[in-house]
Order: structure tokens, then C-alpha cells, then sequence
């Protein structure tokens, strides 16, 4: 690849005269040495993986084997077609469709990690939703998956995304600033918009820990990928408006790294503290253990 | 650069609930049994760090078992993979490991089958993305990304330049390599990366080389297909 940073990406496009997502369909043939075509293809495939889950999780039984977790993406989508919610019919789209998704992961259905299971909500909840909503084609979607992946890349080059490293911040929040970045493309933002979207909304989960209820993907994944969703939506929302960065994308991402560089083990998908160690949350995994006996 | 490409971000194709204890631990799996050549007979399976803390909710123990099924990482029999590994005759267990291990998310594999043994320490660095970094006592990096040759070898002068040159004459470009070497004159690895998959007369040539002891391969391609699997989703 031809850039390390966010900023050089947003130079690279802007010099090339090309979208985010057009640049990275170019540079990740160079990388592989296979066609543009066979890459485009092979993603537009992923998202094709991505609308099946949503259908599942808004359809199907999710209740994961723990018996934890499921069906509240069907609950939410429920709630939405007989209330006007709180946060408006789109954004509760999106909070659905990313719940509906993780909760597929959750029960071991088939998923695109993005960037991580753990987080494969996130992306395809504002993707789909968005489609419905603006009447994009596949061909607008995949494209933006390319530009989520330019802004992963930098990001997992830079910092981490891995729960284990770098904690939620580093899955869930990467997520969240690949879509935000995304999605302000795909509404016609600049690429400068679309990095400053990024840095928003990664400021957003700093510091936000790892701590799976009995080491499962379920208690708080689910959740805050539906949530997160919604960050996207706003973040996006912020930069469209020229609301910018201050501290440059670059730099949250360097401290994402030094946040989680100093997070303790427990707090690193370990399930050895936070909502994990809660008097509720060892009394789930006593359960869990009792049960697998 | 950690993360090579922009499917290492968007992706893999997997099936839950985690791309680094599931996914992530499948490839491990699948590079190993890739690399032994057979299904193993024995596997036995040691989990550090997070892995161990948390390989039952995360079914890290399934996936290792479906990758040494060389099941890739959105087979939909992967759930139930332990269970299939048994019925084909694996005596696969699994443990904790004690003392130092170099990541958060490390797995030992010592294999046997009718062949001959493997021992293997892979780490999840994320997203699915994997990290071999230990093969029969040898230390090496290979991600798995691309189509691996690893050769056995013995430490002579030349032998390098041989292996170069029958990649550089069957047009096959390295991307990455690594050799480690157990004492001067002994025993080596020699581990390459390349941007295409080796033609199997190319593979005939580095097996004769004089002091080339054996070449085995990795190769896990993962390109999305319509249905894998025959198991049904839970």
C-alpha cells in the first residue's frame, strides 16, 4: 500500500482524483498482483455475506448456545415499526440491523469480520441501512467497504484491532471509525471529510475496555455494536457538516495505542475484570461452567 | 506492516463468535495440518493467555479441531468439529499452558500422525489475522496470507542461493522469508513467502537439492464459495 497514514491517504486520493474507496480498489490489486476486477468481485461477495446475516438476525432464531443472548435486533425492529422512537427511524435501522448481525455471530452463524467478529455489526448496520434509505446499487456499497477497509488498514497498522491487545476501543472503535469514515464518502464528503470523521469518532470509545461476560462475544459485544452504529451515523453526520478533528485522526489513533498499551490484562478480553467480574457477571460464568460439566 | 491488505480488514469470511479466538485460532489450525501433511492421529492442544482464559466461550477449542480438519474459516461444520474429529479417529485434547508465551493469544500444537510429528505455536494478532512464530523448535514468521514453502535444510554455505535461484528461474517472486538455523552446520528452516503458488515440477527441484531434507507446503486459500458445509447452523 501505498500510504501508512491517514492523511497520506486522503493526499493519495485527492491527488489521484479518486474516492477512498476507488484508491484502495487500485492499490489492493497492486498488493495481491490479482485484477481489480477479481478483488471488487471477491468484496462485493463479502457484502453480499453481510445482507444475508442481517436477514437471519432480523428473521431467524439468534439465541446463542449460552442461551445468553438473541432476538433483540427482531425486538427492536418490532418497537421501531409500532413507535416512533427516540432516535428516528433510520438510526434505529441501523442500531437493528448491527444487532441483528452480532447476534448471528454470537450463535455461531457465518459472518465478515469487520475488522473483528467481535465487531462485524457495526459496518453492515449503517451500510444497510443506508442502502435502503438512499438507493445505493452493490457497486456504491462495495466501494465503501474498500474505503472502510483503507481506514482499518491504517488503523490495525497503527494501533491494533484486537480486543486482546488493545481492548473494545481497538474492535469496536475501529469499527465505528471505518463506517463513520465510510459512510461520509458514500454522501459525497470529501476525503478529508472523511478522515476527520474517523478521528471524531474514535474519540468517541478511548479507553473503552474489553471485558465479555464469561468470555463470550455476547454481554456487552451485542449491544455495543448496536450503539455503535449509531456513533457512525453521527459522526459521519458531524464531519458532512464541517465539524473537524482538532487533534488530527493520526494522532487519536496513536493514542488509542498508548490507552491500550496501558489497559491491564483484566481488561483485555480476558474476562478477568469489568462488567465480567461483576457479582452478576461471575455468577453467569459459574453457570456456564456448571453446565459444560 | 502487521496487516498486509484490505481483506485483512474486511474479512475473513467466518463463521462467530470471534475473528481472533475463532477464525484466527482455525487458521492456526489448518496451517498445522497443512504442514504435517495428514489429519493427525494425536493432537494435543495448549492454550496461554487469553486463549486459555477463554477458549470454551469462544469455541477456540472447535475451531483448532476444524482447521486440523483443514475446515477453512466460514465452514458451517466448525461448531461441531471436535465431534467430527473424533469420529474420524483424532485423539484431540486440550489444556491450559503454564510460563511464558509471546502474546495474548497463543496456541502450542504437538501433532502426530502416521507420517511423523509437528509441534507449532501460533499467535492471533487480530481480525483473524495469524502469526506462526515457532515450528519444531525452529522460530519463524509466516502469516499464512500467502502460498508458504518451508524448507527443511541443513546449514551449508549456498543452500539459500540454490532455493533463490529456482524461484528466480521458475519466475516466482518471494515477498517474505525467514531461516532460522539450530547451530552452525546443524539443522535449518528456511520459510518463504511467495506471490504465487509453486508449480509442483518447481517443488520436485528444491526436494532434490543436495542438502534439502524436506519441503512442505501452506496454502490457505479462502476465496468465498455459495455453500460450505454440510452441518446446519445453530
Amino acid at each position: 500500500m501505498n500510504f501508512q497514514t491517514l492523511s497520506q491517504l486522503a493526499n493519495l486520493a485527492e491527488e489521484r482524483a479518486l474516492s477512498i474507496g476507488a484508491l484502495m480498489v487500485e492499490e489492493q490489486s497492486a498488493e495481491s498482483g490479482r485484477s481489480a476486477e477479481h478483488e471488487f468481485a471477491k468484496m462485493k461477495e463479502y457484502y453480499g455475506v453481510m445482507k444475508e446475516a442481517v436477514r437471519r438476525g432480523m428473521q431467524e432464531n439468534t439465541t446463542s448456545r449460552s442461551g445468553l443472548t438473541g432476538l433483540d435486533a427482531q425486538r427492536v425492529g418490532a418497537y421501531n415499526a409500532e413507535n416512533e422512537s427516540c432516535l428516528g427511524g433510520p438510526a434505529s435501522q441501523a442500531m437493528a440491523y448491527a444487532l441483528a448481525v452480532s447476534e448471528v455471530n454470537a450463535s455461531m452463524g457465518r459472518i465478515i469480520a469487520t475488522p473483528t467478529a467481535g465487531s462485524c455489526g457495526i459496518i453492515p448496520g449503517v451500510f444497510l441501512s443506508c442502502q435502503e434509505r438512499f438507493g445505493w446499487d452493490d457497486d456504491v456499497m462495495t466501494y465503501g467497504l474498500f474505503a472502510a477497509g483503507a481506514i482499518g488498514y491504517v488503523i490495525a497498522n497503527n494501533s491494533f484491532v484486537s480486543g486482546a491487545e488493545g481492548g473494545c476501543q481497538a474492535e469496536v472503535g475501529s469499527a465505528i471509525g471505518m463506517a463513520a469514515g465510510a459512510l461520509t464518502e458514500l454522501r459525497g464528503g470529501t476525503p478529508v471529510q472523511a478522515v476527520h470523521a474517523v478521528g471524531l469518532a474514535l474519540k468517541n470509545t478511548l479507553g473503552l475496555i474489553c471485558d465479555p461476560v464469561g468470555g463470550l462475544v455476547e454481554i456487552p459485544c451485542i449491544v455495543r455494536n448496536g450503539f455503535g452504529a449509531v456513533t457512525a451515523l453521527a459522526a459521519a453526520d458531524m464531519a458532512l457538516a464541517g465539524v473537524r478533528s482538532v487533534i488530527p485522526s493520526d494522532e487519536v489513533i496513536k493514542v488509542m495505542l498508548e490507552v491500550g498499551s496501558a489497559m491491564p490484562e483484566k481488561h483485555r478480553e480476558t474476562a478477568g475484570g469489568g462488567l465480567a467480574q461483576t457479582p452478576t457477571g461471575r455468577k453467569i460464568m459459574e453457570d456456564l461452567r456448571q453446565r459444560r460439566k | 506492516m502487521r496487516f498486509k491488505d484490505v481483506f485483512s480488514i474486511i474479512g475473513p469470511a467466518m463463521v462467530g463468535p470471534s475473528s481472533s479466538h475463532t477464525a484466527g485460532a482455525a487458521r492456526i489450525g489448518r496451517a498445522a495440518r497443512q504442514l504435517l501433511g495428514e489429519m493427525p492421529q494425536k493432537a494435543e492442544v495448549i492454550f496461554y493467555g487469553s486463549f486459555a482464559a477463554t477458549y470454551q466461550g469462544h469455541g477456540t477449542d472447535r475451531a483448532i479441531a476444524g482447521g486440523l480438519l483443514d475446515f477453512p474459516t466460514d465452514d458451517l461444520r466448525l461448531p461441531d468439529s471436535i465431534g467430527i474429529a473424533e469420529q474420524d479417529g483424532m485423539d484431540i485434547s486440550f489444556r491450559q499452558g503454564a510460563g511464558l508465551f509471546p502474546h495474548p493469544n497463543t496456541v502450542r500444537l504437538r501433532l502426530a500422525g502416521s507420517g511423523g510429528e509437528l509441534t507449532l505455536t501460533g499467535i492471533s494478532i487480530g481480525g483473524g489475522n495469524i502469526e506462526i512464530v515457532e515450528i519444531d523448535d525452529f522460530s519463524v514468521k509466516l502469516s499464512g496470507m500467502y502460498p508458504t514453502v518451508l524448507i527443511h535444510h541443513m546449514d551449508y554455505l549456498g543452500v539459500l542461493a540454490s532455493v533463490t535461484d529456482t524461484m528466480r528461474r521458475g519466475q516466482v517472486n518471494i515477498g517474505h522469508m525467514s531461516l532460522d538455523r539450530k547451530n552452525r552446520s546443524g539443522a535449518a528452516l528456511t520459510v518463504l513467502e511467495l506471490d504465487e503458488m509453486l508449480a509442483p515440477e518447481l517443488l520436485s527441484e528444491l526436494e532434490a537439492l543436495p542438502a534439502v531434507k524436506s519441503v512442505k507446503l501452506i496454502h490457505l486459500d479462502e476465496s468465498p464459495k455459495e455453500e460450505k458445509g454440510k452441518g446446519k447452523t445453530s
